[in-house]
C-alpha cells in the first residue's frame, strides 16, 4: 500500500472496524437508571418540568425507612400528592431539602428536570416492561410553557 | 473502477491508521505477513457474511444501563439543572455489581461496609434493629420454595413499612402469587420497582430452597377425576 510498504492492509476489515467504532461512539444509548421516579402530578399544568426522583442517589445516603416510615412517603409513584406548599412547610422532600440536611428548594431545576409531558411512572419497573407501552415524552403536543425551552427531540 | 476505489479507500484508511494510533484502536485490522496486529474486531467477520445469522438478533441491544442524566432519555438536556446532577456511574465506583436493576448489589454493599446510609435522617450513629429470621414459604408449583430473609429487609426498612398493611404478620395469612407481585402487590410493592427487578435472572433470589426429595407435583383435579389410561 501507499503509506507503508511492508504492511498488508485488509481494507474490508478496516472499513468495518472504523464503522463499528464510529457507531459505538456516535449512537449514545439512552437507557435510564432503574427505579428513578418521574412525578408529574401537577408540574406540567403549572408550567414546570416534571420532577425526577433518583432512588439510587438517596439510597446511598439514607435507608428506605427514613422516607417511607419517618416521613410518610407512600410506596406509590405519584401517590403522595406532593406540592411545593407542603415541601416549604417541611413535609415530604422539605424534611431534608431545607438548606440544613440538603440543599434548599430554590434549586428548582435540579428536581424539576424531566422532559415536559413525561407521565408519572417508575422507570424500568416490571409493570412498565410487561404491560404498558414504553413511556415517551409527548413532545408532539406543544406544552403551554411560555418561559420553558422546548425539548430537543 | 471498483479496483481503483478499493485501492484509494485502503490507502486513505491506511494513512489514517499510521497517522493516529487512536483510530487503529477503533478496530481496524492491520496484518504484517500472517501476523495479526489487532484482533479487536474479529467477531465482525460474522456480520461480514450476513447480519441475519447473528446470535440474539431479536434481543434488545446492549445499552448503557447507567447513563448520565442528560443522556438517560427522561431528564431534559436543555435544563441547566440536569447537568449539575451526579452521574450514577460516578457514585457506583467500588460497589459490588449485579446484572440487573441498578447493576449494584445494594445489600452486599451494606454488608461489606461500602455504604453507610443513615437510619435516622439527623443522627448518623443510629443503627437499625436487624431481625435475622428466614420464613420458608412452600410453593405449589414445581419451582423451588421461597425463602424470605428478614435480615436483608430489616437492614433497610422498619417493621411498620410492611406489617400489617402489606403482609399480615401471621403464618398462613398471606396469599401471595406471582401475578399479584408482577402487578405491584405484596412483594411487588418494592420488587420490580425499586428493589431488585423481577426477571428470569432474579427468580432464584427468592425461589432458593430446593423441593424436598420426595416431592411430586400435585395432580390437577381434572386428571384425578379422569385418570389417563
Amino acid at each position: 500500500m501507499m503509506s507503508c510498504n511492508n504492511y498488508k492492509f485488509n481494507w474490508r476489515f478496516a472499513i468495518l472496524g472504523v464503522m463499528a467504532g464510529l457507531a459505538t461512539m456516535v449512537v449514545s444509548p439512552a437507557q435510564a437508571e432503574y427505579a428513578d421516579v418521574i412525578i408529574n402530578n401537577y408540574a406540567d399544568a403549572a408550567g414546570m418540568r416534571p420532577v425526577v426522583f433518583p432512588h439510587w442517589f438517596h439510597r446511598i445516603r439514607f435507608r428506605c425507612k427514613v422516607c417511607h416510615a419517618d416521613l410518610g412517603f407512600q410506596f406509590k409513584a405519584g401517590g403522595n400528592k406532593i406540592t411545593m406548599a407542603k415541601i416549604i412547610e417541611g413535609k415530604f422532600c422539605g424534611a431534608c431539602h431545607n438548606g440544613e440536611i440538603s440543599w434548599s428548594v430554590e434549586n428548582c431545576n435540579m428536581c424539576h428536570s424531566g422532559i415536559p409531558g413525561t407521565p408519572t411512572h417508575i422507570h424500568g419497573s416490571t409493570v412498565q416492561r410487561l404491560i404498558s407501552p414504553p413511556y415517551k415524552a409527548l413532545n408532539a403536543q406543544p406544552q403551554p410553557q411560555p418561559q420553558q425551552p422546548q425539548p430537543a427531540k | 473502477m471498483s479496483q481503483q476505489l478499493r485501492t484509494l479507500l485502503g490507502a486513505f484508511l491506511g494513512g489514517l491508521l499510521v497517522a493516529t494510533p487512536a483510530i487503529s484502536a477503533l478496530g481496524a485490522v492491520v496484518e504484517r505477513g500472517n501476523e495479526v496486529i489487532s484482533q479487536a474486531e474479529l467477531p465482525l467477520m460474522v456480520a461480514d457474511v450476513s447480519s441475519a445469522n447473528t446470535f440474539n438478533r431479536n434481543l434488545k441491544k446492549e445499552k448503557d444501563p447507567n447513563a448520565p442524566p442528560p443522556e438517560d432519555g427522561y431528564h431534559d438536556p436543555e435544563n441547566e439543572g440536569t447537568h449539575v446532577l451526579q452521574a450514577p456511574k460516578e457514585a457506583y465506583v467500588g460497589l459490588p455489581t449485579t446484572d440487573f436493576g441498578n447493576h449494584v448489589d445494594w445489600v452486599k454493599s451494606l454488608d461489606e461496609g461500602k455504604l453507610a446510609p443513615r437510619w435516622d435522617r439527623f443522627d448518623p450513629t443510629e443503627e437499625p434493629f436487624v431481625m435475622d429470621l428466614d420464613i420458608v414459604r412452600p410453593v405449589k408449583a414445581s419451582v423451588p420454595d421461597v425463602v424470605f430473609p428478614h435480615r436483608q429487609h430489616t437492614l433497610w426498612l422498619a417493621c411498620a413499612n410492611c406489617h400489617p398493611a402489606i403482609f399480615i404478620p401471621q403464618k398462613g395469612a398471606n396469599q401471595i402469587n406471582m401475578s399479584a407481585i408482577l402487578l405491584g402487590q405484596k412483594c411487588g410493592v418494592c420488587h420490580g420497582k425499586v428493589s431488585f427487578p423481577i426477571m428470569t435472572l432474579t427468580c432464584r433470589k427468592c425461589h432458593s430452597k430446593p423441593k424436598p426429595a420426595d416431592w411430586t407435583p400435585p395432580l390437577s383435579e381434572a386428571s384425578l377425576k379422569n385418570p389417563w389410561k
